[in-house]
């Protein structure tokens, strides 16, 4: 403990702030025990069933893998690209309505996409009863209909929920990019769709680049929707090795494989964005005023922004919404469904508490320390995000197992009772699992709250004798108050939805939402599986309108500043407060550059 | 304990401080101490260390060597370091840090925490009363002008008894009118409660109008120390002569005690043999006309331009055998002279500096 104290004191300005670096090193640990332990477990090797893997599993899987990416990816690009600029630069009737709306496939995780979607478009769903009868075709077998359940079924559902990461992102940079810059470009004689493709669009690359990492990670992380399309990914093989064919140390090593991908895909989003720094964030730029569109051109505009809202949100939600009102006409609300209402809900609360007060911990401690500590603190914390479902809870499975074992050997020599499973046997391994996972994206809401708290405030409390925990909770817990409550509901949400990790770590019996709608569709059968899904849907609609009352503001945009990783740059573009609710306070004062003027 | 009743010790003593950020040096053994009652001023270019140093001071920097003892009590040093909130310093920022979610009552009692409320509400009213404020006291920071906000901090620096107050660039965020009345009206309330105060500043002119002595810094070190009068008339090292007043410049050559340059032989005790620069103020220049420019026993020069500022005239004069015009400040009630006159010189020849090149 004294050496730590000693390197605690070596980084920061006084032995008081110490104990918070302590503190933040034990959640650094804390997040990386499943990656070492994942890399452990790997090392042990799978013996006899090696060849088996290299020759039937990977082939087939990888390719399946980087084809469901590539396809995603183009996808993704194009729509979100396309409708960021779109929106950008011309105005047409709606423009305002799509602004918001493009949005709202984000609240549709795509598992649930995938559950609609089966059920939308199958030979007896909707739209091919419909085509038979309006083309007067009696058996099912007769229609040609493209069949969903297939790689390209699965890219093009992905595509319309994901795109709005890469909207997102692109849109706040186009609207950052300065009207002086267009309009030079035009009076050089450059027409509207050069613009696009010489000054914009370049401009822009380290946004799309974020926005498309984003898509993919989501993509590489979802388990549900590739296994009901029948697609063998990587996180479907990590699933299947260690459920079905109970090989823990093989699928380890496919979960070394994903995290190999999702390393290189953040490796060549950061090698886009090598020259953002060129991109002048900090001027108020005047915003280029959209060129207005009408008659046919607006039509056709207006068409285009349809299209995904539509097949991403309007189509899925709303068979969600007729299919569960029709369950409860039937059957009314099951005491089922309430408790797992329940269940999912406390579980996503308790998480969503520790990982707000993990990520408060981390950045305050970032905030104190100096020098490359300091600087490492939050990245280090936010690796979780990076780490799909499905490998994070392997990893968590074998060190969690062995503590329960020995808590509950120790326990039961001690006083001779048995406690049973403390952590895989209750919820405490979700809770785990779901902190480790969405600490980037508390950690990454809260930092941006300090970030606008002038240092010099911290240094006036503490010359007036409050102490740096005396100073947090004095002067800084009521500034950041409004960021603490956008990290924390957009923890909830994404706790809410998670399905992965809770497939894998949940106690025994124990149902959330999420996993309801899995075991349904799994099954086959289609119950209350609606309603689970329109309930998640509704949550996660609370932080898309959120999103889309600060997606007008320039300010918000990516983060210039650094060189982070994209998944932080998203977290703290989600959870951006306000500024109307922030207080007044000084203008944001870089602490770098204060250092260095210091 | 004998000994340190007849020797007081200074209030703030900083012994061979050097200050490294990732491997730059930014502060090169400084020694310094600052009695008590006494506003010192530290002057320097932005860059020079100034900031650093009081931040030292207050705790908010750790040396990398050297000690900070405040009122004899070793603050900072090998073994010891004291937080800022156990040091008993006020601070004053550049940006006055005002808590934008606190009312300016609560702002001025944010220092008074250990107190009970009544008796801290109590202090805090009386120092808001002092800086002429009680009216603003639920007022939130926001809703003050500048001037306003700068006197809330000094208010809230002060309101829990500080040994010393250390303000760091407190009036550079005023506008050019307010700056000195505001400036006075803080140096006449230190003055009054006879605080031990460091300022920092990089104007000139601001820290010879509040301090009793001026520590002058460049780039991470001290050139010199002294009174404002000491510094200004008397300054021992070029740069300082530069830093406070605007020169005329001119290569010279010392000899015994005497030095020799374009525009005469002046007296240069204490200067080394050898190459020097003479250095003589804009407004220790005197004109007179002259009929031609050659003949007299002054040197003679001939007017490039001339500029009226008010209370004074300022000129420029070619003079042969220098290569930059002579700058010449006059009072603009003395004789008028335009472009292409032929000028006398006189030069007040006890206000004239003489330095030895540096090697």
């Amino acid at each position: 403990m004294k050496w730590l104290r000693a390197v605690g004191q070596r980084y920061l300005d006084d032995s008081a702030a110490g104990g918070w670096l302590i503190a933040a090193a034990g959640i650094g640990l804390l997040v990386a025990a499943p990656i070492l332990s994942l890399i452990a477990i790997a090392a042990r090797g799978s013996g006899d069933l090696w060849p088996h893997l290299v020759a039937y599993v990977f082939p087939n899987t990888l390719r399946q893998t980087v084809l469901l990416l590539t396809g995603v990816g183009v996808m993704v690009t194009a729509i979100g690209t396309g409708l960021a600029w779109l929106l950008t630069a011309y105005d047409f009737p709606g423009r305002r309505v799509f602004e918001w709306a493009l949005l709202l496939p984000l609240a549709i995780p795509t598992y649930i996409m995938a559950f609609a979607y089966l059920d939308i478009l199958h030979p007896i769903g909707p739209i091919q009863t419909g085509l038979r009868s309006l083309l007067g075709i009696a058996n099912p077998r007769d229609l040609w209909f493209p069949e969903v359940r297939s790689l390209g079924g699965c890219v093009l559902l992905f595509g319309f929920v994901l795109y709005p990461y890469v909207f997102l992102s692109t849109r706040a940079m186009f609207l950052m990019q300065a009207a002086s810059l267009m309009e030079v470009s035009r009076t050089l004689g450059a027409g509207r769709a050069r613009v696009f493709f010489t000054v914009a669009l370049p401009l822009a690359r380290p946004a799309i680049a974020v926005g498309t990492s984003l898509a993919l990670m989501e993509a590489l992380n979802d388990i549900g929707a590739a296994e009901f399309l029948g697609v063998q990914t990587l996180s479907v093989s990590i699933y299947v090795t260690w459920i079905n064919r109970s090989n823990l140390a093989g699928a380890a090593q496919i979960a070394i494989m994903l995290l190999a991908i999702v390393v290189s895909l953040i490796a060549v989003e950061r090698w886009a964005r090598r020259h953002q720094r060129y991109v002048g964030a900090s001027q108020r730029a005047r915003r280029a005023a959209p060129q207005k569109l009408e008659g046919w051109r607006a039509g056709v505009a207006i068409g285009l922004a349809t299209v995904p809202i539509l097949f991403g949100f309007v189509l899925p939600a709303g068979y969600l919404l007729i299919e569960a009102v029709k369950r409860v006409r039937f059957a009314g609300l099951s005491l089922d469904i309430v408790r797992e209402i329940v269940n999912t809900v406390v579980v996503a609360g308790v998480a969503t508490a520790v990982a707000v007060l993990l990520g408060l911990v981390v950045t305050y401690a970032a905030r104190l320390a100096r020098g490359p500590i300091g600087q490492a603190i939050v990245p280090m914390a936010s690796l979780g995000y990076a780490v799909p479902g499905t490998v994070l809870a392997i990893g968590l499975l074998t060190p969690l197992a062995a503590f329960d074992n020995a808590l509950a050997a120790v326990i039961e020599q001690l006083f001779g009772v048995s406690i049973g499973l403390v952590m895989t046997g209750t919820g405490l391994a979700l809770i785990y699992a779901y902190a480790v996972r969405f600490l980037a994206i508390s950690a990454g809401g809260i930092e941006s709250g300090f970030g606008k708290i002038a240092p010099s405030l911290d240094q006036a409390a503490r010359t007036l004798g409050s102490s740096p925990t005396d100073t947090l909770l004095r002067v800084h817990l009521p500034l950041i108050r409004p960021a603490l409550g956008a990290a924390a509901l957009l923890v909830f949400v994404d706790c809410m939805k998670e399905l992965p990790a809770t497939l894998l770590l949940r106690p025994l019996n124990f149902e959330t939402l999420a996993t309801h709608l899995y075991g349904e569709a799994a099954r086959g059968t289609y119950e209350d599986g609606a309603i689970a899904a329109l309930c998640i849907v509704l949550f996660g609609l609370v932080p898309v309108m959120l999103l889309a009352r600060l997606s007008r503001r320039p300010s918000m945009a990516l983060d210039h500043r650094s060189q982070r990783a994209s998944t932080e740059v998203m977290a703290e573009m989600l959870s951006v407060p306000d500024p109307e609710l922030m207080p007044e306070t000084e203008p944001r004062r870089d602490v770098a550059a204060d250092r260095a003027r210091a | 304990m004998s000994q340190r009743t007849d020797m007081k010790p200074a209030a703030l003593a900083i012994e061979a401080v050097h200050k490294v950020f990732s491997g730059m040096a930014v502060l090169k053994g400084i020694t310094l101490s600052v009695e008590a009652g006494e506003i010192v001023c530290l002057l320097g270019q932005s860059g020079c260390g100034k900031t650093t140093l009081l931040r030292i001071a207050a705790g908010l920097e750790r040396p990398s060597q050297g000690t900070v003892s405040l009122a004899g009590w070793e603050v900072a040093g090998p073994e010891r370091f004291l937080p800022p909130e156990a040091r008993g310093v006020g601070l004053m920022f550049q940006d006055y840090a005002l808590f934008p979610h606190l009312k300016i009552i609560d702002n001025v009692m944010f220092g008074l925490h250990e107190l009970p409320p009544s008796r801290a509400r109590a202090i805090a009213t009386l120092a808001l009363e002092k800086v002429g404020l009680l009216g603003h006291a639920d007022d939130y920071p926001h809703m003050l002008s500048g001037g306003e906000q700068q006197r809330v901090a000094l208010a809230r620096a002060l309101a829990p008894g500080p040994r010393i107050v250390l303000m760091d660039e407190p009036f550079s965020n005023l506008d050019q009118r307010m700056r000195a009345s505001i400036r006075e009206e803080t140096v006449s309330l230190l003055r009054e409660r006879q605080m031990t105060a460091v300022v920092v500043t990089h104007d000139p002119v601001e820290a010879m109008g509040i301090a009793d002595r001026i520590v002058l810094m460049r780039a991470g070190r001290i050139v010199e120390i002294g009174t404002p009068e000491t510094l200004y008339n008397l300054p021992q090292t070029h740069y300082a002569a530069q830093f406070f007043c605007d020169l005329n410049e001119m290569p010279g050559v010392a000899r015994e005690g005497h030095v020799e340059c374009r525009l005469g032989r002046f007296a240069a005790p204490g200067i080394a043999n050898g190459e020097a620069i003479v250095c003589v103020r804009p407004q220790s220049i005197g004109l007179r006309r002259a009929a031609s420019n050659q003949g007299c026993d002054a040197e003679v020069g001939s007017v490039r331009s001339s500029r009226f500022l008010g209370e004074t005239r300022y000129l420029m004069v070619d003079v042969e055998g220098l290569e930059q015009p002579l700058e010449v400040s006059l009072p603009a009630g003395a004789a008028q002279f335009e472009p292409g006159d032929n000028v006398a010189i006189e030069i007040d020849r006890a206000r004239v500096l003489v330095f030895a090149v540096e090697p």
